[in-house]
């Protein structure tokens, strides 16, 4: 089976060793592969959609190359209408098939939208543990109010209980981006958004910062590590034995400019720290009304 | 003296930036060698930079799209390259200078590659179809051309001249703000767009009047052809749109220069209103680009399947949904800045529903080849290419404008891969598509059809071995614009994508090659008639290239297809009884005076030359006075020179034989 020079067998045997591979490779996808609830329900929306769209896709693809083929002007014996331009009966129908499948998919995305909602908490799963995530240029810093430790370039936290994250930036605007637990909100200086994650077992994830922030910012991911409570009460007293202290004096320092750092620990925090680094935005000129309710724009507590 | 411009701007920083001014300041020499050396400056200075014809103006922006597209995809090898070695900080390029690169490609992608193609094409032929002599106001037409070709000077001088951003193309601040880009990159990108903004305002402006108030007698709205009825839309958009992307680039500028508050961190200044301002034009913008390439396949469709288009009122309608719907959706593009689920479901909604008329067209287009005579010109091949590609770019839409799915796909490369997919098959393929339909009649040769059919079939494959790829990552978790990564896993992936740019590049070596085989060969595929495809509609009833007043007698239509009509009735190419005298506007160099000194105001901003921006700004107001002051702006062609010049083309048509 030879042509040209070419070995077809041996070309298509080595194109499907490499599908197959990258197929294997695809099951670990961080967007297909979820570990936890947030994240599989965004996927499970994503593989529904597909398959209510494949409905039209798929057949509209074939008649495409089929129409094409059949008609081809050498083809002498397809029909020819040259001036059939006109049917009430199909425009009905081309108009009403894409509306179904938007009406059925409006639908879907409409409930999702309210229950996946990123400043929802997270019910039925237990208390939520707060972190005050925050953006700098170029690495995250997690600050843990309630076990008074603060963490750069790694988030942890206990597998099977909701994360409840309070998030801004010191810097440009960030996305803080987990795809196996969460998906993604925008970090914002001045301001607070919100993201809910929960990892089913215990586990190491990948994060990254996904909206470009300037030159560290190819280096701006970090680990997230989901562990049991013991090991999770381990890693919080050893985050305490750390020399490092967080507070108004040191955190500029810390929040200076700096590329691909390494996971550090700082043993305390200056309470109302997270607060600060939002008040400081917004301590001159007009300041926005505030409500507690939803939406980019309001501000943490103060 | 200089203001901010020393020696230090000159790019020897390094020896790829050096490289990239060299090419460009060797190309821009090389050309004015030959000319010179053609000694073809005074022909191309009288008979095209001052011209007003409608058609050379078409042209001209057609050739700034074409060399745009070159260099946008200069930067577009250079980033699938970089990314393809880049595994643990490998890669050949500098840092920062990837930056520069994915800003300068995507700006120059969408605002000096595929706004001038769109806004050519129009230019070219919507007065043609709709049977009248040129534009409603000619001379702010060259306005518009020179405004965007003095945009388009600016993004190339930035290569030799300082930096450009690297803020991305939709230069979001607080990054683009002065605290975190002090250099002139920001500016130059600020100054390309705005000048390059009013340019397209006006063209929206003038089309949309051109349209409404110029038609040829008895084209009703409802004659019009599918392209006019796009262009219409598109227009609209574009005198609506554009200004407020103007606001955004201004209020940012004065961010940056006057010390003002609108988008910073601190003072009140808040982001995410440039975020909704920017894409208020920034959605639209998608549509003002696609209408037109749906105008497009419509034409070809129709002409090479031998066939009346399919459903033309639902066509219509469908066009003028999608541009009333296109001004309901610019919050999807930033579903994870934390709007409540209320807003987010809202604009998610909109998106979906737009998908409706889009479907539309696809199976109007479908319905149009069933029961056709399919010829398979280039054109053809581009519009069956789009419609088996799109369809997959319009479904990966519909994920992303869930926003729960958005959140996990947002910024990553799979957000790449489908704006790609919509804007490669979707708007280049068709405006390829019209350049190789219609360029027989503005040169009167055709393309050469082998090396259209090779570029077709490169550029597509090219675009499924690049995209695919970036789909798939973006299900990895890959973020957008990386310049470095350490995931091995992604490199495999990345490597693809490389060759597909590859064979892309093969594609665009096609087109290169196509045009010197086609002007070689162009005795053999000479168009004698103005109507090589056996066309349709009114601008394949005028001679190829046309006339300076395109018809010596307005024709009156009484149909959809009016030239086809004309053809079975006979009443095609008919001599009338005697022949009028027809004013035509007078060439002038106002608008190439004026997009000049539009370049030397916006380069003179962004180095802080003051004295400079106030000598150009009263060179360009005096500019404007003058030619508007101007009471012998048009001359008369006498009957008599109207006679002679139809003498001959009856003379051609009679040699067809």
């Amino acid at each position: 089976m030879k042509l040209r020079g070419i070995n077809w067998r041996g070309a298509m045997l080595a194109a499907s060793v490499a599908l197959l591979v990258g197929a294997c490779d695809l099951k670990r996808a961080a967007v297909l592969d979820p570990k936890g609830p947030i994240a599989l329900a965004e996927r499970d929306l994503l593989f529904d959609a597909f398959c209510v769209m494949m409905i039209v896709i798929v057949p509209v693809i074939i008649l495409t190359l089929w129409f094409a083929w059949r008609y081809r002007a050498s083809n002498t014996s397809a029909q020819y209408a040259p001036t059939w331009a006109n049917s009430v009966k199909i425009d009905a129908f081309v108009w009403s098939i894409p509306a179904i499948i938007v009406i059925a998919l409006g639908v879907l995305l409409w409930r999702s939208t309210y229950k996946l909602d990123p400043y929802r908490p997270i019910e039925n799963a237990g208390p939520a543990i707060e972190v005050q995530v925050v953006a700098q240029d170029w690495k995250w810093l997690f600050i843990y109010p309630e076990q008074g430790i603060a963490v750069v370039n790694q988030l942890a936290f206990p597998a099977g209980r909701p994360v409840s994250l309070r998030i801004t930036s010191d810097t440009v605007m960030n996305s803080f981006y987990v795809p196996q637990l969460a998906g993604q909100i925008y970090a914002m200086a001045g301001m607070q958004t919100r993201l809910q994650l929960l990892a089913d077992q215990p586990g190491k994830f990948v994060g990254r910062n996904s909206q470009y922030s300037g030159g560290g910012y190819s280096d701006q991911h970090f680990e997230v590590l989901s562990l049991s409570q013991g090991d999770f009460d381990a890693w919080v007293a050893k985050a305490k034995q750390a020399p490092g202290r967080l507070d108004a004096q040191t955190y500029p320092a810390q929040a200076a400019k700096s590329r691909a750092v390494p996971i550090t620990y700082y043993s305390a925090i200056e309470p109302g720290l997270y607060d600060q680094i939002i008040a400081k935005y917004r301590h001159s000129g007009h300041t926005h009304t505030q409500n507690q309710g939803q939406g980019a724009g309001v501000p943490a507590r103060r | 003296m200089f203001g901010k411009l020393t020696i230090e701007a000159l790019p020897l920083y390094s020896a790829i930036a050096a490289g990239g001014a060299a090419v460009t300041v060797g190309g821009a020499l090389l050309v004015a060698i030959v000319l010179t050396w053609l000694k073809a400056w005074k022909y191309l200075w009288t008979d095209w930079l001052t011209s007003v014809d409608h058609k050379r103006i078409g042209i001209m922006y057609i050739v700034l799209a074409l060399i745009m597209l070159l260099r946008g995809f200069v930067d577009a090898i250079m980033m699938r390259a970089q990314q393809a070695m880049a595994l643990n900080a490998g890669g050949y390029l500098p840092p920062e200078h990837f930056d520069q690169i994915f800003s300068s490609h995507g700006t120059i992608m969408i605002f000096f590659m595929a706004m001038p193609f769109m806004t050519g094409l129009i230019n070219l032929i919507m007065p043609l179809q709709i049977g009248t002599r040129d534009v409603a106001f000619p001379w702010l037409n060259a306005v518009s051309l020179w405004l965007s070709a003095a945009g388009a000077a600016l993004v190339m001088v930035s290569l030799v001249i300082g930096k450009f951003s690297t803020a991305g193309w939709t230069g979001y601040p607080p990054y683009s703000g002065i605290e975190y880009n002090p250099g002139v990159g920001v500016d130059y990108w600020i100054w390309a767009i705005l000048i390059s903004g009013v340019g397209s305002t006006m063209s929206g402006i003038n089309f949309v009047v051109t349209i409404l108030k110029r038609r040829a007698p008895g084209m009703t709205l409802m004659r019009m052809t599918p392209f006019t009825w796009t262009a219409l839309c598109a227009s609209v958009l574009m005198a609506f749109a554009f200004p407020a992307i103007t606001v955004a680039c201004g209020l940012l500028a004065l961010d940056r220069l006057a010390g003002m508050h609108f988008f910073t961190n601190a003072h009140g200044g808040n982001m995410m209103n440039y975020a909704n301002l920017f894409w208020i034009w920034g959605h639209p913008e998608v549509y003002i680009l696609i209408l037109p390439a749906f105008g497009i396949f419509s034409e070809v469709v129709a002409t090479f399947s031998r066939k009346r288009l399919f459903g033309y009122e639902s066509l219509v309608y469908a066009t003028a949904a999608i541009a009333i719907l296109s001004f309901t959706v610019w919050l999807h593009h930033f579903f994870t800045m934390g709007s409540s689920a209320n807003v987010n479901a809202f604009f998610g909604v909109t998106t979906m529903i737009i998908a409706v008329p889009t479907g539309v067209k696809v199976f109007n287009w479908l319905l149009t080849m069933y029961r056709g005579r399919i010829d398979f010109h280039p054109s053809m091949m581009w519009s069956i290419g789009f419609i088996v590609t799109f369809v997959i770019g319009g479904m990966t839409g519909v994920l992303l404008a869930i926003p729960p799915a958005d959140f996990l796909m947002h910024n990553t490369t799979f957000l790449v891969a489908h704006f790609h997919n919509m804007i490669i098959p979707g708007v280049l393929f068709g405006y390829l598509a019209g350049y190789m339909f219609w360029f027989p009649k503005a040169f009167g040769f055709e393309l050469n059809r082998g090396w259209g059919l090779a570029s077709f079939w490169c550029w597509l494959i090219g675009f499924y071995l690049a995209f695919m790829p970036l789909y798939l990552l973006g299900l990895k978790g890959m973020p957008r614009r990386m310049e470095t990564y350490n995931d091995p896993t992604w490199q495999p992936y990345l490597m693809v994508a490389a060759l597909g740019a590859v064979v892309v590049l093969c594609g665009i070596a096609s087109m290169v090659i196509q045009i010197y085989v086609s002007i070689r060969d162009r005795k053999l595929t000479e168009d004698r008639t103005g109507d090589p495809f056996d066309g349709r509609t009114l601008e394949w009833s005028t001679s190829s290239p046309p006339p300076p007043y395109n018809f010596a007698v307005i024709p009156t239509v009484g149909d959809r297809e009016p030239f086809l009509e004309a053809k079975k009735n006979g009443t095609a190419y008919r001599r009338p009884a005697s022949y009028a005298p027809i004013r035509i506007p007078s060439n002038t160099p106002a608008g190439v005076i004026l997009g000049g000194f539009a370049f030397v105001l916006g380069f003179a901003i962004v180095w802080h030359i003051w004295w400079l921006v106030i000598v150009s700004a009263i060179v360009m107001f005096i500019t404007v006075i003058a030619r508007s002051s101007d009471d012998n702006a048009e001359f008369t062609l006498s009957a008599g020179e109207v006679k002679r010049m139809e003498d001959e083309r009856f003379r051609q048509l009679g040699s067809r034989a």
